[in-house]
Order: C-alpha cells, then sequence, then structure tokens
C-alpha cells in the first residue's frame, strides 16, 4: 500500500526546461510566484496563467500532471474561494441569513483560485523537469552567500540529500514492519481514528529505533570517506550556465515586461 | 615488504557511561599486528571477539588507549594525518544499504573525492574509473534502492576505491548477501588485490572465504591465537572448534575421516583438493 507514493516528480526528459541550469530554474520560479501575487487585475494573471499552457508542451509535461499536483491542495482552493466570496463588500448577489455574496467577492475569488493554481502548476513545474539531487545541488550553489550571514546552506542541502535517499529505504522498512506486527496479529485498519493512532505504536517505535541505527552507521561510513563538512568540497557535477538558460532569461524578462505592463495600462480589476 | 598497517601493543576499551570507570572491560590489550603490503587478509573470530572493534583502529575511526597504531606510515593519534589515513585505508560495511549516502550511483561514488576537494574532470575520471571495475558502469544512473544486495555493497566499494586507497577493510561485507551478491563481491576485492595490489583486511564468518585469502587471523577474546597461511590456520580444527568457529566443509570432512582412522593430511581446505584427496584414498582401495 506504500509502494505507490512517489518522492519527488522528476520525468526525465531532455526539453529546454530539462537542460536548463538549475539555478537558474530556481530564480525564475521564484520570479514566477512574485509576479503572480503582483498581478492585480485579469489581463496581468490571463497571461501568467496563459505562459503556463505554453510552458508545459514546450517541457512536454503532459498537462494533466498538472492535476495531479493540484489534487492534494483542493480543500485550501476551496477554502480560499469561499472565505474571498464572503468578505468583500460589493454589489449583494445572495443573501442568506448571514451569509452575502458579492460581486467583487466572486471576482476576488476567482482571482485567488487561477493564482493558487497557477502557483502550484508553476512550482510543480521546477521539479517535474529538474532532478532532486539537481535541484539540492542547484539550492547548494545558489544559496552559497548565505553562508556568510550564518545560514547552514551546506548542511541544510546535505540533509535534503540524505532524506531523499533515506525515505525509499524506510518505506520499505515501514512496509515490512506492517507485514511483521499483521503477522503477529495487530490490527491496523479497523477502530475510529483514536484506535488507528493507537494501532501505529508499535509500527513507528520500531521504526524509529531502526533510523537511529542507521543514521549512527551512516555517519560512521560518511568520515570514513574523509566528510568533514562543507568547507573545500567540490563537486562531480560543476553547474554551468548555457544557451537553454539564456533563452529562459529572455522569455522570462518579455513575460514579466509583459505582467508589469498590464498591471499599469489597465488599472481597473477587469 | 613494506608495511601499510602495524599495531603495537595496542589495548582498547569501551567507555560505559552508566558504569563506574574502573568496571571497563577491554576489548584487547597488549594487541600486535602488522599488515604488509598487497597482503589478503582475513580476520575470523566469534561474535564480540573484537574484529569490528580492530578494524575501526585502522583508519582512526577508534584511537588506541595504550600502544600505538601506525597506518601508511601515520600514528592514527595524529590528527593532521586523518584525512592522510582516511583516504588511504578505505572502509566497508556489512549494511551497504546504510553506507550510500547520495541518491544516484554516481553521485555516491563521487562522494569522498568531492569531500577530498578533488577538481571535478579528475572526480569524474576517478568515478567512472571505479564503476568500471566493479563492473557497474550501465548502472551509474541508478537510484541506489533499485539495485540488489549485491550491486549495492559493489557502489559502497567503489566509492572506496575511487578514493584510490592503498587498503581496503571490510567490515563482513557479504552478511546481508545472497550466495549470487556474495560471489560478485568476493570477485570484485579478489581482482582489486591481485590486479591492482590493493592491500585487503576482509572480516567475516564465512570460512570459505576465509580459505580463499593468503593469510587468516583468527581473534577470540581480544587476542590473536592464530596467524598464518588458510591451510595451516585450518589445520587446527580442534583449536577452532574450542573458539565456536567452524572450519571449512572439506577440512572438516577430511577431520572426520582422519578421526576415523584414514591417514590423510589435515592442510586440505578446497573441494577440489578434498576431491583429489578421497580420490586418492579410493584409488588405494581398489576402487576406480
Ligand atoms: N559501541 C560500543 N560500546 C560499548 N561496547 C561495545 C561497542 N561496540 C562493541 N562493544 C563491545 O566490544 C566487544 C567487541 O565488539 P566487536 O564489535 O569489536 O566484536 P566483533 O568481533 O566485531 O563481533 P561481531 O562478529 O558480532 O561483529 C564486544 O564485547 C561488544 O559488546
Ligand atoms: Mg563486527
Amino acid at each position: 500500500m506504500l509502494k505507490d507514493i512517489t518522492i519527488g516528480q522528476y520525468l526525465p526528459g531532455a526539453s529546454v526546461a530539462h537542460r536548463m541550469d538549475p539555478r537558474v530554474k530556481l530564480v525564475l520560479t521564484i520570479a514566477y510566484v512574485a509576479l503572480l501575487f503582483t498581478a492585480r487585475n485579469a489581463w496581468a494573471l490571463g497571461i501568467s496563467a496563459a505562459m503556463l499552457f505554453f510552458l508545459y508542451p514546450l517541457s512536454r509535461v503532459p498537462g494533466r500532471m498538472i492535476l495531479k499536483s493540484l489534487k492534494p491542495v483542493v480543500p485550501i482552493i476551496l477554502f480560499t474561494a469561499i472565505l474571498n466570496m464572503m468578505f468583500h463588500d460589493g454589489l449583494v448577489l445572495f443573501q442568506l441569513w448571514i451569509i452575502k455574496i458579492t460581486d467583487k467577492g466572486v471576482i476576488m475569488a476567482v482571482f485567488m483560485v487561477v493564482r493558487i493554481i497557477c502557483l502550484i502548476a508553476g512550482t510543480s513545474l521546477l521539479t517535474y523537469t529538474t532532478s532532486p539531487i539537481s535541484l539540492t545541488n542547484g539550492m547548494e550553489q545558489l544559496f552559497a552567500p548565505l553562508n556568510k550571514i550564518g545560514v547552514p546552506v551546506h548542511e541544510i542541502s546535505m540533509m535534503m540529500t540524505i532524506a531523499l535517499r533515506f525515505i525509499p529505504t524506510l518505506i520499505e522498512e515501514t512496509d515490512k514492519i506492517m507485514s511483521a506486527q499483521k503477522a503477529r496479529g495487530a490490527d491496523l485498519e479497523s477502530g475510529g481514528l483514536i484506535q488507528r493512532i493507537h494501532a501505529l505504536t508499535p509500527i513507528l517505535i520500531p521504526l524509529f529505533v531502526s533510523a537511529f541505527t542507521r543514521a549512527i552507521e551512516l555517519a560512521l561510513a560518511m568520515e570514513c570517506r574523509c566528510y568533514n563538512g562543507g568547507k573545500g568540497r567540490t563537486h562531480l557535477h560543476r553547474l554551468r550556465l548555457s544557451m537553454p538558460d539564456l533563452y529562459g532569461a529572455v522569455f522570462a524578462i518579455l513575460f514579466a515586461a509583459c505582467v508589469i505592463c498590464a498591471n499599469i495600462v489597465f488599472p481597473g480589476l477587469l | 615488504m613494506e608495511e601499510i598497517i602495524s599495531c603495537e601493543d595496542m589495548a582498547f576499551s569501551y567507555s560505559h557511561e552508566n558504569e563506574e570507570k574502573d568496571k571497563k572491560i577491554p576489548v584487547f590489550e597488549g594487541l600486535n599486528l602488522t599488515v604488509q603490503k598487497g597482503d589478503f587478509v582475513a580476520v575470523l573470530g566469534h561474535n564480540g571477539s573484537g574484529k569490528s572493534t580492530l578494524a575501526k583502529h585502522f583508519n582512526a575511526i577508534l584511537l588506541p588507549q595504550g600502544g600505538t597504531c601506525t597506518v601508511v606510515g601515520a600514528d592514527t593519534r595524529d590528527e593532521d594525518k586523518l584525512l592522510l589515513i582516511r583516504s588511504h585505508v578505505g572502509m566497508v560495511f556489512q549494511n551497504p544499504d546504510n553506507q550510500i549516502v547520495a541518491t544516484v550511483v554516481e553521485e555516491d561514488v563521487a562522494f569522498a573525492l568531492e569531500n577530498l576537494g578533488v577538481p571535478p574532470d579528475e572526480i569524474r575520471e576517478r568515478v567512472d574509473d571505479a564503476l568500471e571495475l566493479v563492473g557497474m558502469s550501465d548502472l551509474k544512473l541508478r537510484a541506489p534502492h533499485q539495485l540488489s544486495g549485491g550491486q549495492k555493497q559493489r557502489v559502497a566499494i567503489a566509492g572506496i576505491i575511487a578514493m584510490r586507497p592503498q587498503c581496503i577493510v571490510l567490515d563482513e561485507p557479504t552478511a546481508m548477501l545472497d550466495p549470487r551478491g556474495r560471489r560478485e563481491v568476493m570477485e570484485t576485492i579478489t581482482a582489486l588485490n591481485k590486479y591492482f595490489g590493493v592491500t585487503v583486511v576482509l572480516i567475516t564468518h564465512f570460512m570459505d572465504e576465509a580459505a580463499a585469502c593468503k593469510r587468516v587471523v583468527v581473534m577470540s577474546g581480544g587476542d590473536i591465537i592464530l596467524d598464518d597461511a588458510p591451510k595451516r590456520v585450518f589445520s587446527n580444527v580442534e583449536k577452532l572448534k574450542s573458539v565456536g568457529l567452524s572450519v571449512p566443509q572439506a577440512t572438516e570432512l577430511i577431520f572426520e575421516l582422519k578421526k576415523a582412522g584414514y591417514d590423510l593430511p589435515l592442510d586440505v581446505i578446497t573441494a577440489r583438493d578434498c576431491i583429489e584427496k578421497l580420490i586418492g584414498i579410493l584409488e588405494e582401495q581398489g576402487v576406480s
């Protein structure tokens, strides 16, 4: 049952987006998120959304992947939509007891929903086209300057790498422990919520114990391979900027200009 | 020959925090051992006899509390020589899952070199060489969890030999593997020793693996009780049994036959030798 959890959503490929430097992709993704929140009217937001229709096919990522990444956030989307509908003044369209839905509320709700969908779809594109390892590598090198102000950049990226490495191992182990406990008569699937949480204890305890043993052994193995922190480390993959990065940057600037113009030219909401 | 590891009068005991200091039980006291360059040494001993503790002294994971341990010409207590020692004496452990750090095979093999600050182009070259050597080039872009146990252990070995060490110490590397994985690992380390002159120290519980080495060291209760060529070590069948160890099956058979009155030499450790000796007896008795 745990087999179908996939970690990292990387879809290997060779598109322009796949070949871009992870650092550039990270910066562009952050820029995209920033633009989404500065988009004040339908035009600006429309351009932002339209860009995804261009980028997904360009990266050879199937459009249905958007739906897949949206699935876990549906409750959040609904919640924001409802809140937005109710808490804006304007022309009342519908009223029931103290619930008032206004025209402005509806517009704001639609804006917010579009924004969240674009946000998720846009950031997912980064993880779809970048392998976790190059993503952590990119983050480490992009944020390296933060080391000067005391942010343990190398340590964070090392932790991410190790987490990514051990998640499949621990999932496999959880499966094994679950089977072992079931074989001893543990009932994991029936009963109310409290009972089920209770039933997890005999699974979590062995899992934690084993995770600690693994951690101790891994630390030893790392020491044996001359690990002593991030100082003076080099990388197998040296990140280099290439043509796809230039295309990406030019495209991003053009796009940002469009959004900013749209924000200035159309002062209204619609 | 040049000495690569030399332990003199070494003493060590683990400190147990919740017990009084004077109740420490020493793992070993006054232990002496030298390993020559190019040697292929098996270390045998029952559980808790101190094999892993000894191995951890070879690359300065543990430091001797008495006596000295000199590795590649440096005292392991010299902190400035720590990286030198660790890059020349690599260590492979039992559980391959717990010694692979990265999410991609080749990244993992590169780990030690990255730590040592080797330039990227050279890392690439050494990683490719190491993977080629252990026969894992085709799988270099795989995630470790997609590999079999034997393959994972070979990746771990590649991660060590990428450092181009003079010596590798393997602590029960085959204990968690199936027969096929065991064979893969044994073939890899035998080739390393034979063709690249890498010194190998192999801790094992498998007598047939020890029989394939050049030298066997037997530990019991923190002491080295036997240290010789495999044939001579395994001819001490009774002594080995008294410390809870077995001998290779071929030796065991010859030993039993000898007890039953046949005149056979005890220095037989491989199945092939054993068959030859048995055929000899049968012919003597007129069976063809
Ligand atoms: N981290 C530790 N802390 C305290 N005592 C330890 C520790 N590791 C090992 N010991 C003790 O030291 C002794 C030697 O252990 P060691 O692990 O070296 O044996 P071994 O020969 O490798 O055994 P095995 O065949 O089980 O691997 C044992 O009595 C063990 O209980
Ligand atoms: Mg041990």
